[in-house]
């Protein structure tokens, strides 16, 4: 054993997460997708689920490399890709997620205050709080700049003015993190970072449905809604900076979309699920050979995305955050994600479009509402035009054309 | 466009103004929020009727008009551009195959009220999820036994053209015939048919199994046709008047060259979406490969189309509210029905070849 120990610097770091996952990895969540569903919003959690995200909540390794000061893991990112290698190994899902570890969290540990990282970082560590984002508005989307919704100060506080549009999970949310204009006189300084309450009186979601049946989002109205001054993050006329460095965190989560590529149904690698609805030849090749070319040029495409965002992640040295190469990735994220769920509906004809009632199996209903909800990943987060414009301008140094 | 004749231009514009006037998407909108049973708003389909575009494939001595597949292919496409949910593509070459069929009492029973928009009538090939696999389904004493999946308009259909493996056979009534409804995401008629001893009578041999396979498809292709001009007019549209950044977005010009790439492939889709439908009128021995072009060609624009239509109208196109997502919808199993684009590709290559 020592040899290994040798070549492997993690190894006994690497035994003591086998044996807490052993003792807390409840094996009925194996290759489950445990945690919030950003599809269908929150289920109730099975004994299991509950205690499992309980356990990764006390141990901070839902967020793995946040500070322990802040309930989070304290892991150096070696340490943390020892963690994830263990939990796949034995098909352990990460229960703790959503809007607060993706995006909010990062970004108040960079820009909140000691007292706002105190109150919401562990929160968040522990999946106690489930947050939204209040950006987009009716008539600010890829502009986001653009908003309009209004913060007028009180003194004591903020009362606040407006409507949000497209708040995903704002239904179930308890806080959201909102971009709100405090000056009207300037657009992208006059722009504020405020967290508002979701229980706040003056706040009302309006669901709205989706092409894929369900509606995991909302028109979000604001009137008089009254906001602590504390609740300011950064300060006044700082939001677009701190809102972009968000929407990088975002962006850089949402590039992991590609990263379960190459799988369809349960674990089944999309070719194993090709086989079994389109039959072999003789030589045990799938038998529509157009279709296996398709599968295999995804299987490349996925593989050089794969590589791509290992290569990113060691260039990336000194540990400065995510980049405007994010964009880069966001779009070959969002086009995996996509040509994946086209694949998979053509592999399965008929089968793959189905939408209720008898005939199909879940798995295949199941398909149909990833494809149609998949559609907007390439548009969300900053749509894949608007990631290719921030490549030309920031990465190329293209000029705007007025 | 096709060189038409008076005849059928008079055919296209009527079409799509009835279209335009009677079936709009709201239309479409209500027909799937209310799901009646049979799958089709009945009133339109009375009034399709009575417009005699139920017998444009069928002979003159039996009811019919034939101005054939051209025509009936234009008025397809005007239906398609609003999503019209109409039995009009599954009757066509339903008819088809009685008309060209070798029984003749058939042909006396069906093929006017057919015409006339009386009884809906459907092919019932494919027994499992994608086209093309073999047939089981068996005569034997004038019965016919087997299970068809997924067939438009089975919800309602009186009359079924059923492949046998030798050859098409016609069912009409209830006698040993079930069918489960299978709701898809395009929200039409599907049904699961099973058959199990019902009376049969024989049409045809395989060989014109393959031929009203390929006017079924070649009229998908049609609908695709419509529906693909919509969904890029729609989203044209919208482009000049949805404003971020203080501008219109279709001043921006990286969505002028996709929109132009877009109008390129649309012009294409409607050549060989014709040409299929002439080679049907013209008894070309080539049709399967002129079928095979327009079906393969269809699938792949209606699907860039549709896609774009939901991309480029941001979140508004993802919800349920806007049309985007029933154009996608409604592309995506046309796109499965009668063989999709690479099926169509490794056939054409079949057929030449390769
Ligand atoms: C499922 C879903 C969940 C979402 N969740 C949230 C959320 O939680 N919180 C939130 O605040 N927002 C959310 N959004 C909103 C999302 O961020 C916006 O939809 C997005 O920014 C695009 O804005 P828009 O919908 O107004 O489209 P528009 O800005 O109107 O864009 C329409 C099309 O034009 C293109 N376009 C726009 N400008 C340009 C340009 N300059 N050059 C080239 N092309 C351009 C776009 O890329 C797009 O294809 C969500 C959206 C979806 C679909």
């Amino acid at each position: 054993m020592a040899s290994a120990a040798e070549s492997d610097p993690l190894a006994a770091f690497r035994e003591d997460v086998r044996n807490w996952l052993a003792a807390h990895f409840p094996k009925s969540l194996a290759y489950k997708d445990v945690g919030l569903s950003a599809l269908e919003g929150p289920q109730d959690p099975s004994a299991d689920e509950a205690a499992w995200t309980r356990a990764m909540g006390e141990k901070g390794w839902g967020v793995p490399t946040w500070p322990s000061a802040y309930g989070g893991g304290g892991l150096s990112r070696a340490e943390a890709r020892v963690l994830q290698d263990e939990m796949a190994r034995i098909g352990a899902s990460n229960p703790i997620g959503g809007m607060g570890v993706m995006m909010f969290g990062p970004t108040l540990l960079e820009y909140g205050t000691e007292e706002q990282k105190q109150e919401h970082i562990p929160r968040i560590a522990r999946n106690e709080v489930r947050w939204c984002q209040g950006y987009s508005e009716p008539g600010a989307g890829s502009d986001l700049a653009a908003l309009q919704m209004f913060a007028e100060d009180k003194g004591d506080h903020y009362l606040v003015n407006g409507q949000k549009t497209w708040t995903s999970g704002g239904q179930w949310a308890d806080k959201c993190f909102a971009l709100v204009r405090t000056d009207k006189t300037k657009k992208h300084e006059g722009i504020s970072f405020l967290l508002i309450d979701m229980d706040s009186p003056g706040v009302e979601v309006k669901p709205i449905r989706l092409i894929s049946g369900s509606s995991p989002f909302c028109e979000t109205f604001f009137t008089d809604v009254k906001v602590p001054k504390g609740n300011l993050v950064g300060r006044e006329g700082e939001g677009w900076t701190i809102g972009k460095r968000l929407l990088q965190h975002e962006r850089s989560s949402l590039s992991g979309g590609g990263g379960s590529a190459g799988r369809l149904l349960a674990g089944k690698p999309l070719s194993q699920v090709a086989k079994d609805y389109r039959g072999t030849d003789a030589d045990g090749r799938l038998s529509d050979a157009d279709l296996r070319m398709r599968l295999v040029r995804h299987e490349m495409d996925t593989r050089a995305f794969m590589l791509t965002l290992r290569r990113a992640a060691l260039e990336a040295k000194s540990n400065q955050g995510p980049s405007a190469a994010t964009s880069i990735m966001k779009n070959v994220g969002a086009r995996i994600t996509q040509d994946r769920a086209e694949l998979g509906i053509e592999i399965m004809g008929m089968n793959g479009l189905g939408w209720e009632g008898e005939g199909f199996t879940d798995a295949e209903l199941a398909q149909t509402r990833t494809w149609l909800w998949g559609k907007a990943v390439s548009i969300y987060g900053g749509s894949s035009e608007i990631q290719n414009n921030i490549v030309a301008k920031r990465i190329l140094g293209m000029l705007d054309h007025q | 466009m096709a060189v038409l004749t008076e005849e059928q231009t008079m055919l296209r514009d009527m079409a799509r103004e009835w279209a335009d006037n009677e079936s709009p998407v709201t239309a479409f909108r209500k027909l799937r929020d209310a799901a009646p049973a049979e799958g089709y708003d009945a009133a339109a389909w009375g009034e399709i009727g009575q417009m005699g575009w139920g017998g444009i494939v069928i002979p003159e001595g039996q009811g019919g008009s034939a101005l054939g597949y051209l025509s009936l292919g234009m008025v397809v496409e005007q239906l398609g551009r609003n999503l019209a949910a109409s039995p009009l593509a599954s009757t066509g070459p339903a008819a088809s195959a009685i008309a060209l069929g070798e029984d003749d009492a058939a042909k006396a029973e069906w093929l006017g009220r057919i015409a006339a928009g009386e009884v809906v009538a459907t092919l019932a090939i494919d027994e499992g999820p994608v086209h093309g696999a073999a047939i089981a389904t068996r005569v034997e004493g004038g019965r016919l036994t087997g299970t068809k999946l997924f067939v438009t308009e089975g919800d309602s259909a009186a009359v079924f053209v059923v492949a046998a493996e030798d050859g098409l056979y016609l069912v009409a009534g209830t006698d040993g015939v079930t069918r489960s409804p299978r709701r898809m995401a395009d929200a039409r008629s599907h049904a699961e048919v099973r058959f199990a001893a019902a009376p049969a009578t024989r049409l045809g041999g395989v060989d014109l199994t393959a031929k009203v396979v390929d006017y079924a498809a070649a009229l998908a292709a049609a609908e695709m046709l419509g529906l693909a001009e919509q969904a890029f007019a729609t989203t044209n549209d919208y482009l000049k008047t949805r404003v971020q950044f203080g501008q219109a977005l279709s001043t921006f010009q990286a969505l002028q060259h996709r929109m132009a790439k877009m109008l390129t492939e649309l012009e294409l889709m409607r050549s060989v979406v014709e040409g299929a439908l002439e080679a049907i009128d013209a008894g070309r021995s080539d049709l399967d490969q002129a079928v095979s072009l327009a079906k393969s060609v269809a699938g792949d624009t209606a699907r860039l189309v549709t896609r774009e239509m939901i991309q480029l109208h941001g979140g508004i196109g993802m919800t349920d509210e806007h049309d985007a997502g029933f154009y996608m919808k409604r592309a995506a199993v046309l796109e499965a029905m009668w063989g999709n684009a690479a099926f169509h590709r490794e056939r054409f290559a079949r057929l030449n070849g390769y």
